[in-house]
């Protein structure tokens, strides 16, 4: 095992996103009780606003994608800045029907953010509707649980969140330290 | 011997809400939510849950009284209402807002919202005194 392994980097941050005060109160709790650290708030618009991401700058992403394609240059810095804003959030859970902006707009501007299009997403709702839930699965979202969520999902979440970590662990290291780290084991 | 009559008046308490369909699996999720570093994780959710419902319901009546009713406000005003109820285990309440809420989409108001108040308002009874013996079994020496 790596050394960075042992850095007590299982404490994953979670955006949870929803309308319902009882809601987020019972996510949270679900979250915490998982050992997740949790960011709770009440709609689409502050999730971008925690994100660091505004519906300008969603829209800006768009421009910057175009624009990046064309030349070699790669706005990292506002990348990084946006990443520091958002304090490190590795999982998106959010209700789907919000007034405003629905769980499956919020969705859709974070997989068109180019700073935050990898973070996974995880839709909630209480109605069972196959093609809304085709629909997201379909856009990005990496589950969709049905309410009242339990513990049981919440204990689907760390597959999604550990795939994540290894990718920064990977991408953070030179490939000649990290082959020299594993070979002993 | 207090302590034990009062555990046993909560342990009846609850196997009733539950016998009898008050409650359903929901709430036995909420009551493993709890534990020593949230020991009122339970009364704050319902706490919680009263409050909201108090909102809902007046603006629900308002909405039934205006003329003509917004159906889709109505709608919405459910849709939070069935969300917030079943997110509690309050079996009965979830299952009179759906029915209700077939009403509403008829856009046939005549449905008795009266029958969602009301076993709203037998929840929150039974609920206020099971939950106030739970405190006073755990206060109790």
């Amino acid at each position: 095992m790596g050394m960075a392994i042992d850095r007590d980097d299982t404490q994953f941050h979670v955006l949870a996103v929803d309308d319902s005060l009882i809601d987020r109160k019972l996510i949270e709790r679900l979250l915490k009780t998982s050992s997740f650290q949790v960011t709770a708030v009440d709609s689409g618009s502050k999730a971008l606003e925690f994100l660091g991401l505004n519906n300008n700058d969603a829209a800006d992403d768009e421009e910057d994608e175009q624009r990046d394609s064309n030349t070699e240059s790669v706005s990292s810095d506002e990348d990084q800045d946006h990443q520091d804003l958002g304090l490190g959030v590795n999982l998106i859970i959010t209700d789907y029907c919000m007034p405003g902006m629905t769980g499956y707009d919020l969705l859709k501007k974070i997989k068109k953010s180019s700073s935050f299009k990898d973070i996974p997403v995880v839709i909630m709702s209480s109605e069972n509707i196959p093609s809304r839930i085709n629909r997201c699965l379909e856009d990005g979202a990496e589950e969709f649980f049905l309410k009242p969520v339990q513990l049981s999902d919440v204990n689907k979440l760390r597959p999604h969140l550990m795939k994540g970590r290894s990718k920064d662990i990977d991408s953070s290291h030179k490939p000649t330290s990290t082959r020299l780290i594993t070979s002993g084991n | 011997m207090d302590r034990n009559r009062l555990r046993n008046q909560v342990a009846s308490m609850r196997r009733s809400l539950f016998d009898q369909g008050y409650l359903d699996d929901q709430f036995i999720q909420l009551e493993e939510l709890q534990d020593d570093t949230n020991p009122n994780f339970v009364e704050e959710i319902v706490t919680l849950f009263y409050n909201d419902s108090a909102r809902l319901i007046q603006n629900i009546e308002q909405a039934l009284n205006s003329s003509p009713i917004d159906f889709c406000k109505l709608d919405d005003y459910m849709h939070q209402f069935k969300g917030s109820s079943s997110s509690i285990g309050a079996k009965k309440v979830t299952n009179e807002c759906t029915a209700f809420r077939e009403y509403c989409n008829a856009e046939n108001a005549e449905g008795s919202f009266q029958q969602v108040k009301q076993e709203y308002a037998i929840l929150k009874r039974k609920l206020e005194v099971y939950l106030q013996t739970v405190r006073q079994a755990s206060q109790t020496a």
